[in-house]
Parts: C-alpha cells; sequence; structure tokens
C-alpha cells in the first residue's frame, strides 16, 4: 500500500509488502492482544483468588490398589443401602473414594454440607465422566490415575453423578448419588 | 525436445475467467478429491440425521448399539474424511494452479489417492460392520478392530504425501519462475494448512501405530497419554481446517467482491502464529484430567498466552474490512454499511464466506476461548456445550466454507453451470440458520448439564437414580432436532447441487458467461478488479474500513460478557481444588 497499490489474495504481492499498517488496523491488533492478555492472566488469577481449580492431587494408581481403597472406604463408613449400593457417610475432613465402572458409580456417598473433603476419582475400566448434576461439575475419570480432588459442598440436597464419557454400551446406565446433609444433622 | 513442449502445452489450459494456467493434471485431482470429499459427507449426513432424531428424546429413533455406531460414522465421516479430502483439493489448487505451475509429481498424486481412499473404506466398513464402536476418539482400552486404526494410517500417509507434494509444488513454482515476487496470500494460507498438516499427521503416526499394535496385544497402551497424544492430532487437525478456511474467506472476498488485502504483512503473520502455536490445543480436551498439572494446563490451554486467538481476531478484521474495501473500492461509499447491503447476497459464494465468518467467530471463537479457560472447562467438559461449540467452528465455519467456495470451483475448474441455481442460491441460508439454531440449543442444553454423546438423557430405561433436567431441555431437544434436520436439508440440497452438476451439468460454452446465463456465481460472469492504483485507491485507503471498525467492537462486547459471565457462573459451584 506505500507503494500506492492494493490487491487481492490471489495475487502475488509485488515489490516490498512488509509495509506500515493502518490506524485502524492498529488498534484493533493492539485492543484484541490486550485482551488476549486479560485472557491468560485470569486463569492464575483464579488459582490465587477462585474457589474453583482442577488442580486436585494427582497420581497413578492400579485398578487393583484404586479398587482395594474404595472397599476400604465403604466398609469404614457404610450407614446403609440404596437400590443396590452402600450407602457411605465419611466424617468431615476424609479422604473419600469413588470408583466408576462399568456402569456404575461406587457408592452412594453421604457428605455434610460446608465440611471439607478430599474427592478421589478413578476407573477400573474405561475412560468415564464424572458429572456432577445439577451443579455441572464435570471431571474426567481415567483409568490408572487417581485425581483427588478437595471439595466443599456449599448446600444440602440430593445430587446426581451422570457418566459423560461414552464407556459403551451400558453409558446411560451409569447413574450414581451424592447426597449433602445440612452440617451438623449427618450423625 | 520439441516433444516436451508439446507434451507440457497439452497439460495446461487457460482459464476464461481468472486467465490462469491450469495443470490439467492438478486439475484431474481436484475434481476427484473433491467428488469422494462430497461422498463422504453424504456418509456423515445420512448419520447426522439418525443422530438429531435420537437426541430429540420425544422421536428417540436409534437403539443404543445403533446410535453409538452412528456417531462413530458422523464423527470420522465429517470431521475427517470429508473435510481431509476437500483439503487435499484446496492445496491441489492453491499449489499449481494459484502459482501458474505445474504439479510436479501427477503419479505420486494418484498414489496418495488411492492410499486415501483405501484407508477410508477400510475404516468405514470396519465401522458400519459394528467391529468399532468406540466413537471417533476410540479411548483405550475401549478397543476396534485392528484394521480400523490400519485404515486411518493409510489414509494419514496418504495425505501427508499429498501435503508434502503441495510444498514440493511451491518450490518448483518459485525454481522455475512460475510467479514473480512473493507467493500470495492464498497460497501462503495453504501452506501454513499444509506444514500445520503435517505436524498434525505426525502426532498422527505417534498414536494410532502403537495404538493399532495394542489392538493386536503387542503393547501396553496409557489411557492418559492416548489422550494427550490424540488431542495433538485431534485438534491440531482442526487447526488445519481453520487455515484451509481462513485462506477460503481471502480467497472468495476475492473473487466475488474483489476484496483486498489491507496489509499483507498483519494477515501472514497471524497465519504464522496458527502454525507456532496452535498444536498446543491439545490441552483443550485435558483441562479436568487428572495427568497434568496446573502450569501445563494454564500454558497450553492458552496456545501460549492467547496468541493462536490473536491470529483469529486479526483474521476477523482483516478480512471484512478487505470485503469493505474492496466495495468502497467497487463504488459502495454511503455511510458505514452500504457496502454491506449493497453485496451479492445471492451469491452463495459470498453468502456462504459471510455466513462463516459470522459462525466461526461469534459462535465458534467466543463459545471455544470460554470453554477452553482452564476452570471454566469444569462447567463444560463432555456436556453438550461441546459439540455446541465446534458445529459452530467446524460446520459452520469450515464446511459452509467449504460449501461457498464449490460454487466457485464447480464453474472454475469442472468448467460446468451450477444446477438448480435457484436453490443454490439460497442454500447457504439454508444451512447456516439450521446449523447456528441446532449449536445454540446444544450449547443451552450443556449449560443445564446435559452430556454429549449420550443415548438416553431421559434415564428411564433402567439407570439406578433418576436425573430430571429443566423442562426447557425437552425444548432445546426439540430445537436441537428441527435446527439438525434444517441443517442436514442443506447439505442434502448441496450434494443433490454438487453431484447433479458434476456428472450432468451443462459445460460453459463460449458467449455463456457475456450473455449471463444462470448457473454462474457473480465473480464468475464479471470477475471484479483484483488490483487498484491512483487517486480512488488513496481515498478508500485513508477512510479505511470505519463499518468494520464497528462490528468488531460489537463482537468484543459479546465475546466480554459471554466470557465474565462463564467465571461468574463457575463461582456458585462448590469449592473444588
Amino acid at each position: 500500500m506505500a507503494a500506492g497499490r492494493m490487491q487481492s489474495g490471489i495475487l502475488s504481492p509485488p515489490g516490498v509488502w512488509w509495509s506500515p499498517a493502518n490506524k485502524q488496523e492498529k488498534l484493533w491488533v493492539t485492543i484484541a492482544f490486550v485482551w488476549c492478555m486479560i485472557l491468560f492472566a485470569m486463569m492464575p488469577l483464579w488459582h490465587i483468588k477462585g474457589g474453583q481449580n482442577p488442580t486436585g492431587i494427582r497420581a497413578k494408581v492400579t485398578p487393583e490398589a484404586f479398587q482395594e481403597r474404595v472397599m476400604q472406604f465403604v466398609a469404614d463408613y457404610q450407614v446403609g443401602e440404596e437400590m443396590g449400593f452402600p450407602v457411605v457417610a465419611p466424617p468431615p475432613g476424609s479422604d473419600i473414594y469413588l470408583l466408576g465402572r462399568m456402569w456404575q458409580w461406587w457408592p452412594v456417598i453421604k457428605l455434610q454440607e460446608g465440611a471439607n473433603y478430599t474427592l478421589h476419582l478413578s476407573s477400573t475400566d474405561l475412560n468415564h465422566g464424572f458429572s456432577l448434576y445439577p451443579l455441572n461439575i464435570n471431571i474426567q475419570v481415567v483409568p490408572g490415575y487417581d485425581y483427588g480432588l478437595r471439595i466443599t459442598p456449599n448446600e444440602a440436597g440430593e445430587y446426581k453423578i451422570i457418566c459423560n464419557e461414552f464407556c459403551g454400551i451400558g453409558h446411560h446406565l451409569m447413574v450414581g448419588k451424592i447426597i449433602v446433609e445440612k452440617g451438623g444433622s449427618g450423625q | 525436445m520439441s516433444d516436451i513442449v508439446t507434451n507440457l502445452a497439452d497439460r495446461f489450459r487457460v482459464c476464461q475467467v481468472t486467465g490462469l494456467k491450469v495443470d490439467l493434471r492438478a486439475e484431474n485431482l481436484i475434481k476427484v478429491n473433491a467428488v469422494i470429499a462430497i461422498v463422504c459427507l453424504l456418509f456423515g449426513v445420512i448419520a447426522a440425521i439418525g443422530l438429531v432424531l435420537t437426541r430429540w428424546e420425544a422421536v428417540h429413533l436409534l437403539e443404543a448399539h445403533m446410535f453409538y455406531r452412528f456417531l462413530t460414522a458422523h464423527g470420522l465421516n465429517m470431521l475427517i474424511f470429508f473435510i481431509v479430502f476437500f483439503e487435499m483439493a484446496v492445496l491441489y489448487f492453491a499449489g499449481p494452479i494459484l502459482l501458474n505451475s505445474r504439479l510436479p509429481a501427477p503419479k505420486l498424486g494418484w498414489v496418495s489417492f488411492a492410499l486415501m481412499v483405501i484407508g477410508m473404506l477400510m475404516t468405514n466398513y470396519m465401522v458400519f460392520t459394528g467391529q468399532a464402536d468406540v466413537l471417533f476418539t476410540s479411548y483405550p482400552p475401549l478397543k476396534a478392530h485392528p484394521l480400523y486404526y490400519l485404515g486411518i494410517i493409510l489414509f494419514a500417509v496418504g495425505a501427508l504425501i499429498v501435503s508434502f507434494h503441495f510444498i514440493a509444488t511451491l518450490i518448483i513454482a518459485k525454481k522455475e519462475g512460475a510467479y514473480v515476487g512473493t507467493m500470495p496470500l492464498v497460497t501462503f494460507g495453504a501452506l501454513t494448512a499444509a506444514i500445520i498438516a503435517v505436524i498434525t499427521l505426525l502426532h498422527g503416526a505417534l498414536i494410532y501405530i502403537p495404538t493399532l499394535l495394542w489392538s493386536m496385544d503387542l503393547m501396553e497402551m496409557d489411557a492418559q497419554i492416548y489422550r494427550l497424544i490424540f488431542w495433538a492430532l485431534g485438534h491440531s487437525a482442526q487447526q488445519i481446517n481453520v487455515a484451509a478456511m481462513v485462506a477460503i474467506w481471502y480467497f472468495l472476498a476475492a473473487v466475488t467482491v474483489g476484496g483486498v488485502v489491507v496489509n499483507e504483512k498483519i494477515s501472514r503473520t497471524a497465519f504464522v502464529l496458527y502454525v507456532l502455536f496452535i498444536s498446543m490445543a491439545s490441552a483443550h480436551h485435558l483441562l479436568v484430567d487428572p495427568g497434568m498439572g496446573p502450569a501445563w494446563k494454564v500454558w497450553n490451554t492458552s496456545y501460549a498466552m492467547y496468541l493462536a486467538v490473536l491470529a483469529s481476531m486479526i483474521h476477523g478484521f482483516t478480512v471484512p474490512a478487505g470485503i469493505e474495501m474492496g466495495q468502497r473500492l467497487r463504488g459502495f461509499t454511503q455511510g458505514s454499511f452500504e457496502w454491506l447491503r449493497k453485496a451479492p447476497w445471492g451469491d452463495p459464494g459470498f453468502s456462504g464466506m459471510v455466513f462463516s465468518v459470522i459462525i466461526f467467530g461469534f459462535f465458534g471463537g467466543i463459545t471455544g476461548v470460554t470453554i477452553g479457560t482452564e476452570q471454566i472447562n469444569i462447567i463444560a467438559h463432555n456436556t453438550m456445550r461441546l459439540p455446541g461449540h465446534f458445529h459452530a467452528t467446524v460446520v459452520g465455519g469450515t464446511a459452509l466454507s467449504f460449501m461457498a467456495v464449490t460454487y466457485y470451483v464447480l464453474p472454475l475448474i469442472f468448467r460446468k453451470r451450477i444446477a438448480f441455481w435457484g436453490l443454490a442460491r439460497v442454500q447457504p441460508y439454508i444451512f447456516a440458520g439450521g446449523i447456528t439454531f441446532m449449536a445454540m440449543c446444544m450449547t443451552f442444553m450443556g449449560v443445564f448439564g446435559v452430556p454429549r454423546r449420550h443415548w438416553d438423557t431421559s434415564f428411564s430405561t433402567g439407570a439406578p437414580f433418576s436425573v430430571d433436567f429443566h423442562p426447557v431441555v425437552n425444548l432445546l431437544q426439540a430445537g436441537l432436532g428441527i435446527g439438525g434436520l434444517i441443517a442436514a436439508t442443506g447439505v442434502l440440497i448441496f450434494i443433490a447441487i454438487a453431484v447433479v452438476t458434476v456428472f450432468f451439468g451443462k459445460d460453459i460454452v463460449e458467449g455463456d458467461i457475456e450473455n449471463k446465463v444462470s448457473g454462474l456465481p457473480s465473480g464468475v460472469l464479471s470477475l471484479p478488479k483484483q488490483v487498484h492504483e491512483g487517486e480512488a485507491m488513496e481515498r478508500v485507503h485513508s477512510k479505511g474500513a470505519p463499518g468494520t471498525m464497528i462490528l468488531v467492537f460489537i463482537f468484543l462486547a459479546c465475546f466480554v460478557i459471554y466470557y465474565f459471565a462463564n467465571w461468574k457462573m463457575l463461582s456458585f459451584l462448590w469449592k473444588i481444588g
């Protein structure tokens, strides 16, 4: 353009085409760049100030070892049974274990509002998707990996766990449950 | 010697519209790749109809196993086979033809085409015979028949050869002096697509070869590492599409309204940003995975501080600005928007390109950056927001731009008048309307927590606990069904037009263009001026693109609102850390 010529993108630009951009283009590129930096800054900022980060405690685990931890967890804190699933009520502050397998979320867990827990997720077969309804918290569950997320339920109620990673023909049968009770009324 | 000269002369024709020298052997490869692309599109859209009619729970057409089989076939045929075959045609066009050059190795072109067709058929056979119900992603330990993976490998090797062939074309064209100076921007864009294709396909080899061995019980496979490397293929493949689509935008802007390149430096730099940063987007799929830490996630999901997003935002300005300035040079200088009002809206090449820009930017881009944010992904991962996003980018953006450019490929390469011209003029409107409506319904379903890739979200067929979605989800499902059927109608119209034109269309004969016969888009009837000099140019140049400035600020406002609204939504959740 400095050369006094404008042309379309299907022609070879003649001569030196490394010419300064016009004002509007410069303005837009600058604004877009600043916006990109804001987009970037938001993520570390939320790690410092925000309450929801998928950081967790991440470790490898064999399916057998994870299964054993879940069984121990159920044996320690089982309080009842529902639809063939053990109902487990761990004390506040404890590590809780949820197993995804074809096609169950096992066991049913009872938590207390406002208490802290570390929720360990893994699978003993395929990938599964932990999707807590109606909150819409979604976490990938990968066999061979233990994902320990520190959670604090902020409202009592009955929550369902949908599987949202395809895991074979019975994928749609895979629904689990987490119950959150008002603080102190659990036991 | 004279033999060689006659031989070479027989290899070329001169295009009567653009004046470009066309290598007939490249032209034949464009034709076969485009035709097979459309066959794959047909497979994909038939599957799509089954899918939308199943997700619409009131209809719930398919049985569970057929639903997942159709989903596998839909993903593969649309996202891989249709798009990549079409991109191969784009490479054969942007290389030899735009550069006035010869195709260096036509036989190699046919070998790679054969590999790709064999691979495509092998994989499809495995899917349709029920030996690969693993969905497009085939996450291990989910396992398909080894021939499924082998088919994809053959296909990828073919595509890799075509990419190298394209790069060889550029080198030979330069060496033989087929063009002077720098290659055109459109070819440069296609080159970035080819480079990204090479990077992507190497990742493809890196993951599918071990997976093939694993499927034959010859080695172990880690589920998390598979996801990491698969998405270095799967997501980067989408960036090939982005680069090819943007190159097509510049091409269509040029031929439909004489769109200019506002600044070669800026547009080319933006393409280079794609090459540098785009492969990092594998992270978009792993933000709530256990295998990677937050620093890795933040750095990679943002393509190193959003520099590839910056590239798209630049093209999102330069393409409309180039169109605006091109239109102003043609005399549409009143107010901020006369250039837009008086554009050739009846030319499907133009309308399709404009809708592609809008759908990709507004619906695809904004949702994509937002859900690709590390923490916001918690409220989006594997919900219907995901297909909502990529049906806006890949379908409303890429596929629509491919359709739009087809309306120029048919007359310029196949040298046919477009059949059903009246339908062709409205086809982009039908398709764009349908796909946008469908994608928006999907996105809103996802906000309510509805999972993607799920046969029965009514949970009424044996799940131990009930899940009762908000009643509005029923409405959104119907919207998905109706939007999907409208979009599918748009695709079927497109296929009918393309097939009838190619196999039964009227040849363009002497005098057709002068007589303005029907079936030819506006840029073929009268190619807008491609070069501007002198005082009129100076006037337009100093005025710039005021209308586009308004449009991009509307875009930015939508982006900011949507982005921060999602942070707000996230903040209502339980504490997670």
